[in-house]
């Protein structure tokens, strides 16, 4: 393990982590809006769009992203439709992440039990008031491990970006061993700088399913 | 309809072997992920058990082992083990046998969190009453805990092998020709013949990986609602 060498290759990990957290960031941002308006449609039964939106998550949740990834980087340019590398990540991610989030945001809808809502609406509470007051909070509290779940997953995802020759973290790696032979170096810095980024939300994550479970039930 | 084919770059499918070859590499894929599993099941069962224990030198290490599957995507450890053992140890490692290796590191991992989660769902209750009964202690593990524990792991479990199978795919990068790589080959093979071959080869390695993962996933969540956790 040579330090210097070490040093010199920081800033060229700190340029992929960037990419890495700008894709992360964006895509799971979409990823939960998709995932929320998915978990909605299915739960209220909208007509038609409820059977597409199925679809998609059954799609989504059962291929991997690398080929999903593939799919949309290099085959759909072939039928006109061209995206940028890092478009096609960020939509990559938000696809896949969605299918996941709108089981999660779904499970915890349907974990509230309906006296919840039929009690608020004979109170009185409009359909909205309802569902942001009294159905979303508590359906939220039981969703959050899944969600943090999923938040880790697709940044552990984002790996794969690398295929679709974005340069991430891997990319970075795999081009410095192969340029320079200092594989212990960059395996090293590879490790290192995605704790940077995992570490964090694993142990914030963990903190706020403790603070959820207190303020629900006292066990 | 043959234009449309043609456009979409299908034909390529029906050329020569390339549908065989395609299968094939879905094999190697497939192949991969089904070892792991055989070797993870006992694996974590194990670990599960031993996470059960109330000794903290175990507890920790257990600890510290989930956290470092949880945290490292399986692409890093793939390249440690692909890169780092020649490097480290002068193995040469072939790109199958490490991600055999990883996999197992990996689902070993994930199947004990889901084995201990298990067993500490069976209620105390469940242990005392069984004891109440006048059950020997191998009765009450025989009759009692391992039916409820499997009705709770094997939906549970099976997800665990569709997750395994979509994760292979990541092998391409250590490179082994498993089913992506073969299609890019397909597709590099007759860049000048169908230049579209792009859209309906990767359209179809989609297309396979969900027709294997999904009649999984759905009798996964078939034997979650008839065993009703």
């Amino acid at each position: 393990m040579n330090w210097t060498v070490i040093i010199d290759y920081i800033p060229a990990f700190r340029e992929a982590m960037l990419l890495t957290l700008r894709i992360g960031w964006m895509g799971i941002v979409l990823a939960i809006v998709l995932g929320l308006a998915g978990a909605l449609i299915r739960y209220y039964h909208v007509p038609v769009l409820s059977q597409i939106v199925k679809i998609y998550i059954e799609v989504f949740r059962n291929t991997p992203l690398l080929v999903q990834l593939f799919f949309i980087y290099f085959g759909l340019p072939k039928i006109g439709i061209k995206l940028t590398a890092e478009f096609c990540g960020t939509l990559g991610l938000a696809l896949l992440g969605g299918s996941y989030m709108a089981e999660s945001f779904r499970s915890g809808l349907e974990a509230v039990p309906l006296i919840q809502s039929e009690s608020s609406l004979s109170l009185g509470l409009s359909r909205m008031q309802t569902f942001w007051h009294v159905l979303l909070p508590q359906a939220l509290e039981i969703s959050v491990p899944a969600l943090v779940a999923n938040v880790i997953f697709l940044l552990k995802e984002t790996s794969v970006f690398s295929a679709i020759s974005l340069m991430d973290l891997m990319f970075t790696a795999k081009d410095l061993i192969g340029l320079y032979y200092k594989t212990a170096e960059c395996l090293f810095l590879l490790v290192v700088f995605y704790l940077i980024i995992l570490l964090p939300v694993s142990i914030a994550g963990s903190f706020l399913e403790r603070r959820l479970r207190y303020a629900g039930f006292g066990d | 309809m043959p234009d449309l084919v043609t456009e979409l770059g299908l034909n390529v499918l029906f050329k020569g072997k390339n549908m065989i070859r395609l299968l094939g590499g879905l094999w190697v894929a497939l192949r991969i992920s089904l070892i792991s599993v055989l070797m993870c099941i006992p694996l974590g069962v194990l670990l599960g058990v031993v996470m059960t224990w109330k000794n903290p030198v175990t507890k920790a290490l257990s600890r510290l082992y989930l956290e470092i599957v949880r945290i490292m995507p399986q692409m890093v450890l793939l390249f440690l083990v692909y890169f780092g053992t020649t490097r480290m140890f002068g193995l040469n490692l072939s790109g199958e046998l490490s991600a055999v290796i990883v996999f197992t590191f990996w689902g070993t991992a994930e199947m004990g969190d889901l084995v201990r989660g298990a067993l500490v769902s069976i209620p105390k209750h469940q242990y005392e009453s069984s004891a109440a009964l006048g059950m020997t202690e191998n009765q009450i593990f025989l009759h009692i805990i391992i039916p409820q524990t499997l009705r709770r792991l094997v939906p549970l479990s099976i997800n665990l092998i569709t997750r395994m199978i979509k994760t292979t795919s990541l092998v391409m990068m250590i490179g082994v020709v498993e089913v992506l790589k073969v299609a890019q080959q397909i597709i590099e093979a007759n860049r000048m013949s169908s230049p579209n071959a792009a859209f309906g080869i990767y359209g179809t390695v989609f297309f396979l990986y969900f027709i294997i993962c999904w009649p999984i996933s759905l009798f996964a969540g078939y034997l979650e609602k008839r065993w009703g956790v």
